[in-house]
């Protein structure tokens, strides 16, 4: 808890104060701007089947990847109308969390 | 048979069942680092005081060849004894009998003894140590699940519960210690979980122990799920005997009282905080200035450190103490210690226990992680806890008493019975720099030396807002008392809220923000 040698800051209301940081606040997960041209698996699992081929373009809605996930078979879809640019992954595989499956681009 | 005969007979039934699985098994436990279901029991009861009823009862499983296999006690000892005098109801999973899987049987040795608990109005122990259902009863393993916990849930509130996790306690079983008042963990012992590493592996393809993924100090530490920390069983069973002696038999008592005790180290107490509002101090050395024989007994020291609660006596009645904790992370309220406080707040007033809160904090924690994990609702519950609460609420600002911190911390506008500060306290909307950049933004931005300009103003504000007096005008601060008052003003405080009665308006229950 108390045990780091440097001096550690925390500001609050543009005030700094002197304190010791805790575990979970070093290891907190630092915000980033999602990027909604990367699909991701929300959750870790396995591929049982790639829908598409790079370069394709698709509309909003139709299944590209189905991941087997907490004994159920998730369907992915396309969140927008757009192209396939790159896949990142292929039967069989074992994915975990937040993994770039699929990287898209919309379409006019 | 003769009456000795018989005598003899019972002798022997009962040794068998103590035996549990059998030497093998206990040498198993024992390698483990781990005492038997009963020498725990016996570790944590008055010497002699300690009854065992349900010996004889069989388990109930009849499929997969289970109609032939004895099992002693079916698993788990239930029983009555004392500590310090006081009753008390226990029960402790056998680990060398079936791995201490709760079968039908088990279970309803267990409600057995919470009933009874809950009917008697005296705490109850329950030692964990179990594998967990045992599947060969099925569905019947998982309905004596679910009839603990409903005791659990009716007794909370009404009679102290305390769990004490001394071996494996996963998947579903985990939910009677996380519904019970206190979890205590001991180091390399207890492992505890909702899905184990087993199955994560499999599933997830992450690979974990089970300690980093469920031991004592995950929960003490990270989780915020275990209340109590030890190294050693022993140092467990005197971490329980401990909380006893502060807590009531029941909710229509008050907690035992010891004789009065003036603080052992006549600590200094100007001495202990630093004037400048920025730096640190161990806010646990206010409250041993404070105490009976300077004694604290801290729950939930590693988690969410920047606020401290726990029991102290005053003039050797049981107070709780809520105190932010300048050392870690300045003080400040977030998402787990506002959880921390509220969840203790509401102990305490169940339990009608006088609350002493003393407040240094600058406001709540910045950050995307915090408002994206709830750092509203959880929060809220503080406040919450506090308006709810209608045991003795005495406040004392040490320092910095900013913004919604301020409201937060059992200000008068929550209903404390009585707010003090000390002259350092700084009761304000936020802190002079911050207020200084809002209100003297066009000045700061107009001055030829902006950062000259800055200061000055900050200053100013200081100068002006920084200190208790402007809430002592309005009467949200009763008294601007010394530092080396405190002790005896609170125990003043305490004497004239002895009898005090509130009313509360008539409702099923309220809805605080879970």
């Amino acid at each position: 808890m108390a045990d780091q040698d440097t001096k550690q800051y925390i500001i609050v209301h543009s005030a700094k104060y002197e304190t010791t940081y805790n575990k979970k606040y070093l290891n907190r997960k630092v915000w980033e701007e999602p990027n909604f041209n990367l699909i991701k698996s929300y959750i870790p699992g396995t591929i049982i089947d790639v829908l598409v081929q790079e370069g394709q373009t698709l509309n909003a809605g139709d299944s590209i990847i189905v991941l087997e996930a907490m004994k159920m078979y998730n369907d992915v879809q396309m969140p927008f109308d757009g192209k396939i640019l790159k896949i990142n992954i292929e039967k069989g595989q074992k994915i975990p969390k937040s993994f770039v499956m699929m990287e898209i681009e919309p379409v006019e | 048979m003769s009456l000795k005969r018989s005598i003899l007979d019972l002798r022997k039934r009962k040794d068998e069942v103590r035996l549990g699985g059998g030497e093998e098994a206990i040498e198993k436990q024992a390698a483990m680092g781990k005492l038997t279901a009963r020498e725990r029991i016996l570790s944590i009861v008055d010497e002699g005081s300690f009854h065992e009823y349900d010996m004889f009862v069989e388990h109930a499983g009849t499929d997969f060849d289970m109609g032939t296999k004895v099992l002693a006690g079916d698993g788990v000892v239930i029983g009555t004894g004392t500590i310090y005098g006081g009753p008390v109801c226990l029960f402790a999973q056998d680990f060398t009998v079936a791995g201490g899987s709760l079968g039908l049987s088990h279970a309803r040795k267990i409600t057995k003894i919470m009933d009874h608990a809950l009917k008697m109005k005296v705490p109850l122990i329950g030692i964990n140590d179990s594998g967990g259902a045992r599947i060969q009863e099925g569905v019947n393993s998982l309905a004596g699940y679910g009839e603990i916990f409903f005791r659990n849930t009716l007794s909370s509130g009404v009679i102290p519960q305390i769990s004490v996790i001394l071996g494996p306690c996963a998947g579903g079983a985990v939910y009677s210690p996380a519904l019970t008042d206190f979890v205590f963990v001991v180091e390399n012992i207890s492992k505890m979980f909702i899905t184990g590493p087993a199955v994560i592996k499999s599933v997830l393809g992450e690979d974990i122990s089970m300690e980093a993924l469920g031991g004592a100090r995950v929960h003490a530490e990270i989780t915020g799920n275990a209340h109590f920390y030890a190294l050693s069983e022993k140092e467990c069973f005197e971490q329980i005997k401990t909380l006893i002696s502060y807590i009531p038999w029941n909710n229509t008592q008050k907690a035992k009282s010891f004789p009065a005790k003036e603080p052992k180290t006549k600590l200094k107490i100007e001495n202990i905080v630093p004037a400048d509002a920025r730096l640190p101090y161990d806010i646990r050395d206010i409250i041993k200035s404070i105490t009976d024989s300077s004694e604290f007994f801290e729950i939930m020291e590693l988690f969410a450190a920047n606020i401290v609660i726990g029991f102290g006596r005053m003039n050797g009645e049981t107070v709780g103490f809520v105190a932010n904790q300048p050392m870690v992370l300045a003080g400040v309220l977030d998402c787990d210690s506002s959880d921390k406080a509220a969840r203790f707040i509401r102990y305490c007033n169940a339990f009608n226990i006088p609350i002493i809160t003393l407040e240094d904090m600058p406001g709540y924690l910045p950050g995307v992680d915090q408002e994206h994990a709830g750092v509203i609702r959880h929060g809220a519950k503080i406040l919450y806890s506090y308006s709810e609460a209608t045991v003795p609420k005495i406040t004392v600002i040490i320092r910095k008493a900013y913004g919604g911190g301020y409201i937060a911390m059992n200000s008068r506008h929550l209903r404390a019975d009585f707010v003090f500060a000390w002259p350092t306290a700084e009761i304000a909307v936020m802190g002079p720099e911050g207020a200084a950049n809002i209100v003297f933004r066009k000045e700061i931005a107009e001055a030829a030396n902006p950062e000259a300009m800055r200061q000055q103003k900050i200053q100013e504000y200081k100068d002006k807002f920084a200190n208790p007096y402007v809430a002592a005008s309005k009467g949200y601060i009763d008294e601007v008392i010394e530092p080396q008052e405190t002790r005896k003003i609170l125990l003043h405080a305490l004497q004239i809220s002895t009898h005090k009665d509130v009313p509360a308006p008539a409702k099923k229950h309220g809805l605080p923000p879970f």
